[in-house]
């Protein structure tokens, strides 16, 4: 029966067809041509500033790029999840607890998803958020620095998909697990036991609204499902929280073809609120755990890593009206929230159209009892119940929407490769643009927030294929930028991005422009191997761990002559960049490191352990090109044989040849036994 | 009964406009590159997607010639997956005369687009995965049941055989020789 395509060619005569005018090469439509005012919507003069900054995720490169918009200008590439060479972050000594997991030290992940802090349910520009979604982690970034403050990990979940999804007043970000699985304490199970042993937890992490410092407040256990996305309610559907689930059947092999089995999977929606209350009334039990919480501290600019053991955990079943079940037709990828709260827009990446659902609606039906049964013991909702429309035949594919103030939706859909504009009172299809191609999400600047800020759909494409210069069989990953401005969505720009964007939030500039951190204090720097000015430069012994307090300044190494370390010891420069002058960072590599260079900015200490694999002259430099002199901001580490006797000893500028020397000004080393 | 089908090579005349989608730009050039979809990427060395095959069967001609006035030969370009039950002309000539030329008419493209997208299912999905009772739902939304005997004959809807099977780089052809109709709703 299964015959093979050379087969068929070889078994008769080859005939070439012409495919008529199949691949024909008119345009598929105005839409497709970018008008003749794209340029200039797109061009941002030299020195001008762009009017947002877009916070694009960077999938399994896990980082996240800053981008302007409309320019799509790539600002910084922000390391959260994964080690990066260029600023030493997971290199570092004050940097690697950041990347401590239960699992160890664990330097890559796969960040897909960004929140913004909301007050009021506007963007505030103090955080932004950022899961993994391998080794589960939820990653916040202080968005005065875009640098990684704090990154937790979060127990008995495998795959954080559904997160870091925001409340309006960023008390919560949540992190629902993609894989369902059993639990930590009992984990040896054989897989086909799924049905009985695997469970699913949805996490509420608490954000303190002083210090951003996150906290893994409680769990929700749940039906083994695999939680895709998740938005929280806002304005009157504040208080919930919205996940969509696939796999309600409960596969645990072959999920293309076993997890589409029914008709409907489901939106979980959780009542948030009615689970503090269940806390507050000592309902959830405790459970033991394994999770790192990693925090960086700004002022000795050092994470440390602690484990912590020990977690809340709400049953649904002992917490009743906390939890419900909404179906929605076919392994439902984006369940997104419209600005008012009103409406959940859930997005079958299978279905053939978009099911609206009404908050009041749903809130009558629970109040009526308008249930369908439930779903291991969680109230199923009738669909029609909590239905307010469905948008028919919308595209194929659906996958996310975001929302412009106007009440208009903009829905992806990755199978037929566009944007598709619809209202959602009548839900009827007012626009489509096609997307190059193979969109994945998509943006609205202040999309996911009460009050979008409008004006531009950014479109994150999952394929372009020939839309770039190629470069072999890896090709760029892509943004394009549409204006939203007029009745029909206009095509203005393509821009490359690092890392395969998924979800990504653009904010106005004017939010975090002028809150940017220029320096740190050099006064306020409580590293514990600082020397805030030259004098405190110094090497010290402890056993076989030498410690250099080394200062940068344009343009030397203090000290830049080090000699006395031997074979076997293990060496620690401490470089703290003493400029207090904005943009003049200073780097720091020696040759043979195992790691990389480190990049400390004005203020900053940072370390680079070093340990010499044999005897040698050993060079040192800065690597960042700070001022005209910085090709001579070098040094010398002079590593002499194991159990040498060559005293310790440092300096700059005295250690001058034996001839000319007036005298051997070279400190002496402290050491202690 | 087996019938053999010739999936021959796609014509270099198809590609024939190539230079409006690749060309250079220069500093004074503003205007977009016209673009089509995914379809007119131009790429002879990867491996034929499911409309590239159909297109290359002289007994899918009016398959292919349904699916690209239901515009839908880009999204049949795309990743996928795709499992594509692709009745022969021989299946839509025992339709009623007259339904296809209707079906191609504009005014029809929506029933066109339903029918068409009911002979695809987003995954892919080869015989032996295929089980007695199946249910599968198709992109139009609606249902599709497979039958499969004690001798590994699959039937779609109890009515379309399928008499060959095609891997795709984006999926997988299966060759029927009925058209299905969607259930009427």
């Amino acid at each position: 029966m299964y015959i093979s395509l050379p087969k068929l060619m070889a078994s008769v005569a080859f005939t070439a067809v012409t495919a008529g005018a199949l691949f024909s090469c008119k345009p598929k439509g105005a839409e497709a041509a970018v008008s003749g005012d794209a340029a200039a919507k797109a061009y941002v003069a030299p020195g001008k500033y762009d009017e947002f900054y877009n916070i694009v995720s960077g999938g399994f490169n896990g980082q996240i790029g800053i981008y302007g918009i409309p320019s799509g200008r790539l600002f910084r590439i922000v390391p959260v999840f994964s080690v990066s060479p260029e600023s030493g972050y997971g290199y570092s000594e004050e940097t690697k607890p950041m990347l401590n997991t239960s699992h160890g030290f664990v330097p890559w992940d796969d960040l897909h998803h960004i929140a913004l802090s909301q007050t009021n349910g506007e963007h505030d520009g103090r955080w932004a958020f950022a899961n993994g979604n391998n080794t589960p982690r939820l990653a916040r970034i202080d968005l005065s620095t875009f640098r990684t403050s704090e990154i937790i990990e979060i127990p008995n979940s495998a795959g954080n998909h559904a997160s870091p999804f925001i409340t309006q007043g960023s008390e919560y970000v949540v992190a629902a697990t993609r894989f369902s699985v059993p639990l930590e304490q009992n984990a040896d199970v054989p897989i086909n036991t799924y049905k009985e042993n695997f469970k699913g937890s949805v996490s509420f992490i608490s954000v303190d609204q002083k210090t951003g410092g996150m906290n893994l407040a409680f769990q929700i256990r749940t039906p083994g499902v695999n939680f895709d996305l998740s938005r929280a309610g806002k304005g009157k559907s504040h208080g919930w929280f919205f996940f969509s689930c696939y796999n309600s059947e409960k596969a645990n092999t072959l999920l293309e073809v076993n997890a589409s089995a029914k008709d409907k999977d489901f939106i979980m929606a959780v009542n948030w609120k009615k689970a503090e209350e269940y806390l507050r009334a000592g309902k959830a039990k405790k459970e033991s755990v394994r999770y790192a919480h990693n925090v960086y501290d700004e002022n000795s600019h050092t994470a440390t890593s602690t484990i912590k053991n020990e977690v809340l955990v709400l049953d649904p079943k002992d917490c009743p009206d906390m939890v419900y079940m909404i179906p929605c037709p076919k392994s439902p990828h984006g369940t997104d929230v419209d600005p008012s709260g009103e409406y959940i827009v859930g997005s079958g990446k299978l279905a053939a159209l978009i099911p609206v659902f009404s908050f009041t609606k749903f809130q009558q039906a629970i109040a009526n009892k308008s249930f369908d049964g439930d779903y291991d013991g969680i109230p199923v909702i009738k669909y029609e119940a909590a239905l307010h429309g469905e948008v028919q035949k919308p595209g194929l594919g659906p996958l996310h929407t975001e929302f412009d103030a106007n009440g208009n939706a903009y829905t992806s859909f990755f199978v037929s490769s566009e944007i598709v504009k619809w209202n959602l009172k009548d839900l009827k299809v007012l626009d489509r643009v096609p997307t190059y191609y193979s969109i994945g999400h998509l943006s609205v600047p202040g999309g996911p927030t009460s009050k979008p800020h409008g004006k531009y759909v950014i479109a994150y494409n999952k394929i372009t294929k020939d839309r770039y210069l190629p470069t072999g069989p890896e090709l760029t990953q892509s943004a394009q930028l549409y204006s939203i401005e007029g009745d029909k969505m206009k095509l203005i720009l393509d821009f490359p991005t690092t890392g395969e964007p998924h979800y990504a939030e653009a904010i106005p500039a004017s939010l975090l422009r002028d809150k940017q951190r220029k320096i740190y204090k050099i006064e306020e720097n409580t590293h514990p191997y600082v020397a805030k000015g030259e004098g405190q430069a110094k090497v010290v012994r402890e056993g076989n761990k030498v410690h250099v307090y080394m200062t940068a300044i344009r343009s030397h190494l203090t000290p830049d002559n080090i000699e006395g370390v031997r074979v076997g010891d293990e060496v620690y420069f401490h470089v703290t960049n003493l400029e207090q002058d904005w943009d003049v960072p200073h780097g720091f590599a020696i040759k043979g490191a195992n790691n990389a260079e480190s990049l400390i900015m004005p203020g900053e200490t940072q370390t680079i352990k070093f340990v010499p694999d044999r005897v040698g002259m050993y060079p040192f430099y800065c690597t960042d090109f700070c001022s005209a002199l910085h090709q001579e901001m070098q040094g010398y580490l002079r590593v002499s044989p194991a159990g040498s006797n060559v005293p310790l000893a440092y300096s700059t500028g005295t250690n001058k040849p034996a001839s000319t020397s007036k005298g051997d000004t070279t400190k002496k080393a402290a050491t202690k036994p | 009964m087996k019938k053999i089908f010739v999936f021959g090579m796609t014509s270099l005349l198809l590609w024939a406009c190539n230079a409006a989608t690749s060309e250079m730009t220069t500093a004074t050039d503003t205007e977009a590159a016209l673009s089509g979809g995914q379809s007119a990427v131009v790429d002879d060395e990867s491996a034929k997607d499911v409309v590239k095959i159909a297109a290359g069967s002289p007994d899918h001609t009016t398959l292919v010639a349904a699916v690209k006035k239901a515009e839908l030969v880009d999204a049949l370009s795309n990743a996928g997956p795709f499992t594509v039950f692709a009745p022969v002309n021989a299946a839509f000539d025992k339709l009623p005369a007259g339904t296809v030329d209707n079906l191609l008419k504009p005014e029809n493209k929506e029933k066109l687009q339903d029918i068409l997208q009911y002979h695809v299912y987003v995954g892919s999905l080869n015989t032996n995965l295929m089980q007695d009772g199946q249910i599968l739902n198709q992109v139009n939304g609606g249902n599709i049941t497979i039958s499969k005997d004690a001798e590994g004959k699959i039937k779609i809807n109890n009515s379309a055989t399928i008499v060959a099977s095609i891997p795709a780089s984006n999926g997988i052809i299966h060759v029927i020789d009925a058209v299905l109709l969607p259930p009427a709703n």
